[in-house]
C-alpha cells in the first residue's frame, strides 16, 4: 500500500462507474456550452451513458475482480445491484420529460446529478471497504439533496431538500461513528479483514463490534427508510419533483440495503453479529411495517401515500434480513428489483398525468380516470396490485419469496405479522383503484396528453412488473447463485 | 390426449379478453358478441372433458411443466371426479352470464366483458390447479375481476361491498399463504423433495400439531369463501350490490371454490385435525343452514332473500363434506352443482324483473303470474328446484347429504332437516307474495313477459335441473371413484397415524428448521 499504482485491470473493473461519471461531466459541459441544445439531446446522451455503463457491467459478469487493492469489489452481487440502479435511473430520467416538469426543470443539471447519484449507489454496492461505503453514501446523499431541491422556486421542494439534508447529515455521522468503532475494534477498514481479525482474536461478542455494526446499520437504515429512521421520507417524497421521488425511493433504498447486506453478511461470517441483532431487527421490521402501513391509510396525497408505503416495504425487506440465510439475501435483491419497477411506475403515473398548470397528486384527483384515460388507469392498477403483493405481478413473487425465506428459518410469527400488514396495505392501494374506476369525477380534468417519453417509462415498468411476476425463475436462480458467492 | 385441453380452457378466456382490449370502446355490440362467442367456445371445448373422462379416481388430462424451479413451483393441472363438474359448471354458467348482461350492462361494456372473461380464466385455473403455488396464484387473480365487477357495475353501496368482499377474502387467503409455505418447508424437510405438488404433499403425514394450525389457516380461507357462519357477512352485501351477472357467477361458481377447497385440500392434507374439528364444523354448518333460512324468511328484498338462502344451501354442502362418507360427499358435489344452477337462475330472474321494474322489494309485486305467465313458470321451476322437490335436482343433493349425515351423526341430520322445511317456507311464501294474489300495482300491469333471449338463457338451466333430478347417475358415476379414493385416503391416514411417532419426526424437523445457513 505504499505506492499508488493503477493498472488497466483496475480501471476496467470500475469502468461502469467511470462511464457514468464521464457522461455526467459531458452533460454538464453540454449544458454550459450548448445553451440552446434540445433537452432530448441531453436525454439521449444520458441514456447512452447509462446504457453503456450497463453494457460494461454485463461485460464484467462473472469477473469477480477486485480493484485498487481490494477497495472496490466487482462481484456479481455488485453488478446485479448496478443493473437495478441503472434501470431505476433510466426509468426515472424518462419520467422527467412530462408537461409539468418541462416548465422549470434544468435538464443538464438534472441528468448530470442523477448520474452522479447513481455513481454513489454503485459504489455502495461494490465494496467491502467501509470508507468506500461512506464515500458512496455521501456522493449519493449530496446528489439527492440537490435533486430534492431542484425546483428552486417552490418552497415545498426547498423544504424537502433542507429536511433531507439535516437528517441525512445526522445519518452520515452515525455511519462514520460506526466505522470508527469497528476500526477501533479491529484496526482495519476492510470488512473482510475485520471479520478475519475478530475471528482470530476470538472476541466476537465485543461491545465495540456490536455497537459499531449497529451504528453502521442505522446510517444505512436511514437511506432505506426503516423505522424509526424514516422521518425524512414522507416530506421529501412529497416535496421533491415526482421523477426524483421515484428515483430516490427506489435507488436509495436499494443502495442502503445493498450495503447493509454486505456489511452484515461479511461481519456475521465470523463475528456472529446478526445472530445477536436478530431480535432488534425483527422488532424493527414489525414496527416499520405497521408504522408505514397504518399511516399510509390516512393519506390523501398519492405521493405521500407512496412514501409511507415505501417505509412499509422497507419493513418487508427487513424480514428478509431477519431470516438471515441465502434465500433471505436473494429474496431481498429480488424484492428491491421488483420494487424499483413498481414504485417508479406508480410515481410515474402521477408524473405522466401532470399538465403545465400542475400535478394531480391527490387521490381524489384520480377520480374517474378509468373513464377518461382507461389505459393509464389500467397501468396504475397494475402497479397498485403489485405493491399490494397480488399475483401475477412481481410484487407478489417478491413478497412470497421474502416470506418463504423467513418461514424456512422458522420465523413464522414474523411472517404472520407481515401478512397482516399486507392485508392492511391492500386497503389503501385499493383506495387508488376505487378512485380511478369506481368514483365519478365532478369535473373534466386536463390531464396531460402525448408525453411519449414518459409513457415509454410506464410501459417498460409495467412489462417488467408483469414479466418478472409471471416468469421469475431466471432471476431467482441467478440471485441465489450470486448470493452464495458473497457469503 | 395430447391436446392440452385444460390449458386451453384456462387461457382461452384470457386470450379473448386481451383481444377485446383492442376493440374500440364504442363497439359495444362487437364486444358482447366476441365475449359470448369466446365463452361459448370454451363451453363447447369443455364438453370434451365430460365425454373423455374415464370413471376412475385418477387425475386426468394432466399437464405438467416446469415453471419456477427455484421455488419448487410447477405448472401442474388436471381434473378428477371432484373438480370435473366444477369446471363444467363454470364454463356452462359463463356464457349464460355474458348473455344475461346483454342489456343490463350499459356502462363500459368492454370493461365488464373483459372482467368476466378474466374471472372465468381465474376460476377454471383454481379448479384445475394441482400445484399449491399455481392454485394460490389463480385464487388471488380471480379476486381482482370480481372486485371490479362489484365495484364498477354494482348498486348504490357497491364500493363498500367490493372492498368488504376483497378484504374478507384476502384476509383468509394470506393466512393460507403462510400455511402453504409452512407445509412446503415442512414436507420438503421430511421427504427431501421441496415441492408444491398437491399429489405429492398429500402423501406426507403431518404431525397433529402442525395439522391443527394448518387446518385452521386453510379452513379459515375456505370458510370465508363458502361462506360458513359466522364468516358470511360479506356475502349479502356483495350479492345485493353486485350486478346480476356478478351475483350469478358469485353464487354459481365462486362460492364453490370454498367447498372445493375443503374437499381438495383440508380433507387429504389434515385428516387427523379433521377429526378434532369435525364437531365444530358440523355445528357451524347446521347453524348456517338454520340461521340462513331464518334470516332469508324476513327479507323484504328478493335478492337478499336468495343471498341468505345461499348461506343455508352452502351449509348443507359443508355438512355433506364432513359427513365423510360416499353419500355425503357425492351429495355435496351434486348440491354444489345444483346450487350453481338453481340459485344462479334465481339471481338471473331477479335481475330480469329488476330490469323491468327497478325494484326488488317483495311488497312491490303481487299477482305477477297473470301478467307474465312464462316468467312465473320458470320462476316456479327454479323455486322448486331450490327447495328440493323430488324429480328436480335439489332433491337428489339434499337427500344424499342428509342420508350421509344420518349414517354418521343422527342429531346433526335431524337439525339440518329442519332447514329443508324452512327453505320451503321462505321460498314458497316469497313466490306466493310476488306471483299470486291480485295484480294491484299499476306499474306491474304493464310488465312484459320473457323475451326470446331470456328464455334461451333459462332453458339450458332447466334441462340440467331436470336431468340431474331424474337421472343423476350421469353425474354420480363420474364422481364416485374419486370420492371413494378421497374417503379411503382420509380413513387410512386417520387409522394409521399414531401421534407419538409423528411428534418425534416433528422434533427432528424443528432442529433442521432453525438451522441457520452458515
Amino acid at each position: 500500500m505504499n505506492e499508488v499504482s493503477i493498472t488497466a485491470a483496475d480501471l476496467f473493473t470500475v469502468s461502469p462507474i467511470i462511464a457514468l461519471t464521464a457522461t455526467g461531466f459531458i452533460v454538464v459541459a453540454m449544458g454550459l456550452w450548448g445553451a440552446r441544445l434540445s433537452k432530448y439531446v441531453i436525454l439521449i446522451v444520458t441514456l447512452v451513458g447509462i446504457g453503456g455503463a450497463a453494457l460494461l457491467t454485463i461485460q464484467l459478469w462473472d469477473a469477480n475482480a477486485t480493484a485498487f487493492h481490494g477497495m472496490v469489489v466487482c462481484d456479481n452481487y455488485a453488478l446485479t445491484f448496478n443493473l437495478i440502479f441503472f434501470a431505476g435511473a433510466i426509468l426515472s430520467v424518462l419520467l422527467a420529460f412530462n408537461k409539468y416538469e418541462e416548465s422549470y426543470l434544468l435538464y443538464p443539471e438534472f441528468s448530470a446529478i442523477t448520474l452522479f447519484a447513481t455513481v454513489g449507489m454503485s459504489l455502495m454496492a461494490s465494496t467491502t471497504n467501509l470508507l468506500i461505503i461512506f464515500l458512496g453514501l455521501e456522493t449519493l446523499s449530496i446528489s439527492l439533496y440537490v435533486l430534492a431541491g431542484i425546483k428552486r422556486t417552490e418552497s415545498h421542494s426547498l423544504e424537502a431538500a433542507f429536511k433531507y439534508f439535516l437528517l441525512g447529515a445526522f445519518a452520515s455521522a452515525f455511519l462514520l461513528y460506526g466505522i470508527a468503532l469497528l476500526y477501533g475494534a479491529s484496526g482495519s477498514l476492510d470488512l473482510k479483514n475485520v471479520s478475519a481479525i475478530v475471528a482470530e482474536s476470538n472476541n466476537a461478542g465485543s461491545p465495540l463490534l456490536l455497537f459499531g455494526s449497529l451504528l453502521i446499520f442505522i446510517g444505512l437504515a436511514f437511506k432505506a427508510a426503516v423505522f424509526p429512521f424514516h422521518m425524512w421520507a414522507p416530506d421529501v417524497y412529497q416535496g421533491a419533483p415526482t421523477p426524483i421521488s421515484a428515483f430516490m425511493s427506489t435507488g436509495s433504498k436499494a443502495a442502503g440495503f445493498a450495503a447493509m447486506i454486505r456489511v452484515l453478511f461479511t461481519l456475521s461470517a465470523s463475528a456472529g453479529t446478526v445472530a445477536d441483532l436478530t431480535t432488534i431487527f425483527s422488532i424493527l421490521a414489525v414496527l416499520t411495517m405497521f408504522f408505514g402501513n397504518i399511516t399510509a391509510i390516512r393519506q390523501k396525497n398519492v405521493k405521500r401515500m407512496l412514501a409511507y408505503s415505501s417505509i412499509a416495504h422497507a419493513g418487508y425487506i427487513m424480514i428478509g434480513i431477519v431470516a438471515w440465510n441465502e434465500t433471505g439475501a436473494s429474496s431481498i435483491i429480488f424484492y428491491l428489483m421488483s420494487y424499483t419497477f413498481m414504485n417508479v411506475g406508480a410515481f410515474g403515473v402521477v408524473s405522466y398525468l401532470g399538465s403545465k398548470s400542475g400535478e394531480f397528486q391527490q387521490i381524489d384527483d384520480l377520480k374517474g380516470l378509468g373513464y377518461q384515460r382507461p389505459f393509464v388507469a389500467l397501468l396504475m392498477s397494475v402497479f397498485m396490485f403489485s405493491l399490494a403483493g397480488l399475483p401475477p405481478t412481481a410484487g407478489f413473487i417478491g413478497k412470497f419469496y421474502l416470506f418463504s425465506a423467513a418461514v424456512k428459518t422458522g420465523h413464522i410469527a414474523l411472517v404472520v405479522l407481515g401478512v397482516i400488514n399486507s392485508m392492511i396495505s391492500v386497503y389503501y392501494y385499493l383506495g387508488v383503484v376505487v378512485a380511478m374506476f369506481m368514483r365519478d369525477s365532478e369535473e373534466e380534468r386536463d390531464y396531460a396528453k402525448k408525453t411519449p417519453v414518459v409513457a415509454l417509462s410506464l410501459v417498460l415498468s409495467m412489462i417488467s412488473v408483469l414479466g418478472i411476476g409471471i416468469f421469475p425463475s431466471y432471476f431467482i436462480t441467478t440471485f441465489q447463485r450470486l448470493v452464495s458467492f458473497i457469503l | 390426449m395430447n391436446f392440452p385441453i385444460l390449458t386451453v380452457l384456462t387461457f382461452l378466456p384470457l386470450l379473448a379478453a386481451a383481444a377485446l382490449i383492442l376493440v374500440p370502446r364504442d363497439q359495444d355490440k362487437m364486444v358482447k358478441i366476441g365475449a359470448f362467442v369466446a365463452s361459448l367456445l370454451v363451453f363447447v371445448l369443455s364438453l370434451q372433458l365430460y365425454f373423455g373422462f374415464k370413471s376412475t379416481a385418477d387425475m386426468q388430462f394432466s399437464e405438467l411443466y416446469s415453471w419456477i424451479p427455484a421455488l419448487g413451483a410447477t405448472y401442474h393441472v388436471g381434473v378428477d371426479g371432484i373438480s370435473l363438474f366444477m369446471v363444467l359448471l363454470t364454463t356452462f354458467i359463463t356464457p349464460i352470464v355474458v348473455l344475461s348482461s346483454w342489456n343490463a350492462v350499459s356502462k363500459n361494456v368492454k370493461g365488464y366483458m373483459i372482467s368476466m372473461l378474466v374471472l372465468e380464466a381465474g376460476v377454471i385455473g383454481v379448479f384445475v390447479a394441482l400445484d399449491l403455488f399455481l392454485f394460490y396464484v389463480f385464487w388471488e387473480v380471480m379476486l381482482i375481476p370480481m372486485y371490479f365487477i362489484i365495484g364498477i357495475w354494482g348498486g348504490e353501496r357497491r364500493i363498500y361491498a367490493a372492498i368488504k368482499f376483497f378484504l374478507y377474502t384476502i384476509m383468509g387467503s394470506l393466512l393460507m399463504l403462510v400455511a402453504i409455505l409452512v407445509m412446503y418447508f415442512y414436507c420438503g424437510a421430511l421427504t427431501g423433495e421441496y415441492t408444491f405438488d398437491l399429489l405429492k404433499l398429500q402423501q406426507v403425514g403431518l404431525p397433529l400439531g402442525y395439522q391443527t394450525w394448518l387446518f385452521l389457516a386453510f379452513g379459515l380461507s375456505f370458510a370465508i369463501k363458502v361462506p360458513m357462519f359466522p364468516f358470511h357477512t360479506w356475502l349479502p352485501d356483495a350479492h345485493v350490490e353486485a350486478p346480476t351477472g356478478g351475483s350469478v357467477i358469485l353464487a354459481g361458481v365462486l362460492l364453490k371454490m370454498g367447498t372445493y377447497g375443503f374437499l381438495r385440500f383440508c380433507l387429504p392434507f389434515f385428516p387427523n385435525a379433521l377429526a378434532d374439528f369435525m364437531p365444530l364444523i358440523l355445528t357451524l354448518a347446521v347453524i348456517g343452514i338454520i340461521y340462513g333460512a331464518l334470516v332469508a324468511m324476513v327479507q323484504p328484498d328478493v335478492k337478499k332473500l336468495v343471498a341468505y338462502s345461499s348461506v343455508s344451501h352452502l351449509g348443507f354442502v359443508m355438512l355433506g363434506i364432513f359427513a365423510l362418507n360416499t353419500q355425503g360427499i357425492q351429495g355435496s358435489l351434486i348440491q354444489m352443482v345444483n346450487h350453481g344452477l338453481s340459485t344462479g337462475a334465481l339471481f338471473l330472474m331477479v335481475g330480469m324483473i329488476y330490469e323491468r321494474r327497478h325494484t326488488r322489494l317483495i311488497s312491490e309485486f303481487g299477482g305477477l303470474a297473470k301478467q307474465i305467465p312464462l316468467f312465473a313458470t320458470f320462476f316456479m321451476i327454479m323455486t322448486l328446484s331450490s327447495i328440493g322437490l323430488p324429480g328436480l335436482n335439489g332433491f337428489i343433493g339434499e337427500y344424499l347429504i342428509l342420508l350421509g349425515t344420518f349414517l354418521q351423526h343422527q342429531t346433526f341430520a335431524v337439525f339440518a332437516a329442519t332447514g329443508v322445511i324452512l327453505a320451503a317456507v321462505y321460498m314458497l311464501l316469497m313466490f306466493q307474495k310476488t306471483m299470486f294474489g291480485k295484480l294491484e300495482k299499476p306499474e306491474n300491469q304493464s310488465l312484459t313477459d320473457l323475451t326470446a333471449r331470456e328464455i334461451g338463457l333459462l332453458v339450458p338451466i332447466v334441462i340440467f335441473i331436470v336431468l340431474i333430478g331424474v337421472y343423476p347417475n350421469v353425474f354420480l358415476e363420474k364422481m364416485e371413484p374419486s370420492v371413494n379414493r378421497l374417503i379411503n385416503q382420509v380413513e387410512a391416514r386417520q387409522a394409521n397415524t399414531s401421534h407419538s411417532d409423528q411428534q418425534d419426526l416433528a422434533a427432528g424437523f424443528d432442529d433442521r428448521f432453525h438451522e441457520r445457513s452458515k
